[in-house]
């Protein structure tokens, strides 16, 4: 559990922002300047803010009326930089046994972390000599390797291509589900923020806008102009029932029968997907003779219009909650009020690679 | 093997001990000055980097002339140091000691400021946030980047200190045997009449260890430029 409440001053940036956040993943979520980064590092205890307070389960690590502020050293919070920060000098085994012979003594075991993290062979390496994707995980492991009680991730995936974040994100769900220590991730990726975070944080200009599980955050119709209407989209869990010959798997969500493109999960397991609502086509009747394999029955149970000449339409199909971002044209033409049936189409290869998680 | 005097031998003798030691006297008051000249911010900064880099500027005979006048016997700190422990630096080698430390010192700290400016603070900060106590990060991150500033520092000092003259004779006159060093022996043979092949023959071993120091800081300055890159570059 962590709870925070902060005021802190940069230049003209104001940052005003408190919330509580159960243990998982934690998405700190905005557009670059919105303060997630300025939180992480208050939190670290790198910054110092204005005044408020910080808590990490019954531990006060900061709290400016009672005049605590626990040095960085002193926090026990592990930090990933989005830079990695690996030490130069020290080769990769070096950076990783840094906490143990320096710092932080704790129970984490190198074997097993260096094992999930799948960097066994670059032990004996310099930093300078990895690339993107293994200086991140190297970063990852040095931070659990000083067996932090909260580990703080800044970006640790923004300055990497498309192909590296596909090759870390496997990673970090295996990290999320695995090491049982709250996590809290910053991130401007919408698509990240949906496989990762149990619970999302959305800041714009240094407030919280909005608090709450992921899938309520990216269902909200409120939210989505903050992520950008193009990036916004419901997240639907979903288990894998079969992989068919044709290349597709199928899944079953609470309400209805999905397919996609193959996913790497076996038969059984449960995975989450997020469905772009810029994807989602409306249609009063069961619509026929249409190449979309994915046809919903769904009920409205809410429409906001935006600024422009969108509408999302929220929808509920079982348990699962469903935006669709049609035109206010289509929405009047078809008469969508709260409690009317439609049904959504979805086309099978609109559901990308990155969309999927576990 | 060429055959030295014993005036020479112990000139010689004399500088290279008197180097050594202003740089190991120089070196942690380096690390230190430079440190909270770079890092801190206090009432007095530039007062104190500009005492530290007078030396630079002002004419070497002063700067032996106000050593003279603070650590003399008639001066309070110099019969402060012989009453209370015994110490006497005018007119002794280990005031010749100190004449070179005061020259060789900014250049010391330059070189060392330098360094340390390169080093990034993000990897300080990444080390505390793996529970490093603030001298653990000094000692494992900061120190082992700035080596080679360091390395580069000591050899200047070094240099300094064994052509240092204008302070040195100032300070501790030109005794032989007690003060003079290879460049007070080359000034004291030049005045005295029919002595220029032995002049000339300190200048050549003078030339000789400036060039053998010169060396030295090289080979150490690209074997820890090599063992930070690793094999793999």
């Amino acid at each position: 559990m962590i709870d925070l409440q902060l005021q802190h001053d940069l230049g003209a940036f104001t940052l005003d922002a408190s919330f509580r956040a159960p243990n998982g993943v934690t998405a700190l979520f905005g557009r670059s300047g919105s303060g997630k980064s300025t939180i992480i590092q208050i939190i670290a205890g790198l910054m110092v803010p204005r005044s408020g307070y910080v808590r990490i389960g019954d531990r006060v690590v900061f709290d400016q009326t009672q005049n605590i502020n626990i040095p960085p050293q002193d926090r026990g919070i592990g930090y990933v930089f989005q830079d990695a920060r690996l030490f130069p000098h020290l080769c990769v085994a070096g950076n990783l046994t840094y906490a143990q012979k320096y710092g932080r003594r704790g129970q984490a075991d190198l074997g097993p972390i260096v094992d999930m993290l799948d960097i066994g062979h670059l032990l004996k390496r310099r930093p300078t000599g990895l690339s993107g994707g293994e200086i991140q995980r190297v970063a990852i492991a040095r931070a659990l390797l000083s067996s932090p009680s909260l580990l703080l991730m800044d970006e640790p995936l923004a300055a990497l291509d498309a192909a590296r974040k596909a090759e870390i994100l496997p990673y970090l769900e295996r990290l999320r589900d695995t090491v049982g220590i709250p996590i809290i991730y910053v991130s401007h990726d919408p698509s990240e923020v949906a496989r990762l975070a149990n619970t999302v944080v959305v800041l714009d200009q240094g407030r919280v806008q909005n608090v709450g599980p992921t899938e309520d955050i990216f269902s909200d119709t409120n939210t989505a102009p903050l992520l950008g209407v193009r990036a916004a989209g419901s997240i639907l869990t979903a288990q894998v029932v079969a992989h068919c010959d044709d290349g597709l798997s199928h899944l079953k969500t609470s309400g209805a029968d999905l397919f996609v493109p193959r996913v790497s999960r076996n038969i059984g397991q449960d995975i989450r997907m997020r469905i772009l609502a810029q994807d989602v086509i409306l249609s009063l009747h069961k619509p026929e003779g249409i190449s979309a394999l994915n046809v919903l029955k769904c009920t409205v149970i809410e429409l906001r219009q935006g600024s422009g000449p969108g509408v999302m339409v929220k929808l509920q199909n079982g348990t699962d909650i469903l935006l669709a971002r049609i035109t206010q044209r289509s929405a009047e033409a078809m008469r969508l009020t709260c409690g009317s049936t439609c049904y959504a189409v979805i086309k099978t290869v609109s559901v990308g690679a990155a969309e999927i998680g576990t | 093997m060429i055959d030295l005097s014993q005036q020479e031998l112990s000139a010689i003798q004399l500088s290279l001990t008197v180097s050594f030691w202003a740089v190991i006297v120089t070196l942690p008051l380096g690390l230190w000055v430079s440190f909270i000249l770079t890092r801190k911010t206090f009432f007095g900064q530039s007062f104190l980097n500009a005492i530290v880099h007078v030396p630079l500027v002002l004419p070497p005979v002063v700067t032996g002339y106000i050593l003279l006048l603070t650590f003399g016997k008639q001066a309070w700190l110099g019969q402060f140091l012989e009453n209370t422990f015994g110490v006497v630096l005018a007119f002794r080698w280990t005031g010749a000691v100190l004449a070179a430390a005061v020259m060789s010192f900014p250049l010391m700290v330059r070189s060392m400021r330098l360094s340390l400016e390169a080093v990034d603070p993000a990897l300080e900060q990444a080390a505390l946030t793996l529970g490093a106590r603030r001298w653990v990060v000094y000692v494992t991150i900061t120190l082992p980047l700035m080596l080679p500033g360091i390395i580069a520092g000591c050899v200047l000092a070094f240099a300094k200190a064994m052509g240092e003259f204008g302070a040195t004779i100032t300070f501790v006159s030109n005794i032989p045997g007690q003060t003079q060093t290879v460049p007070s022996a080359i000034y004291a043979l030049l005045q005295q009449p029919g002595a220029e092949a032995q002049a000339a023959r300190l200048v050549w071993i003078s030339l000789v260890l400036s060039l053998g120091a010169l060396a030295v800081s090289e080979w150490m300055a690209r074997r820890s430029s090599t063992s930070r890159k690793g094999p793999h570059d």
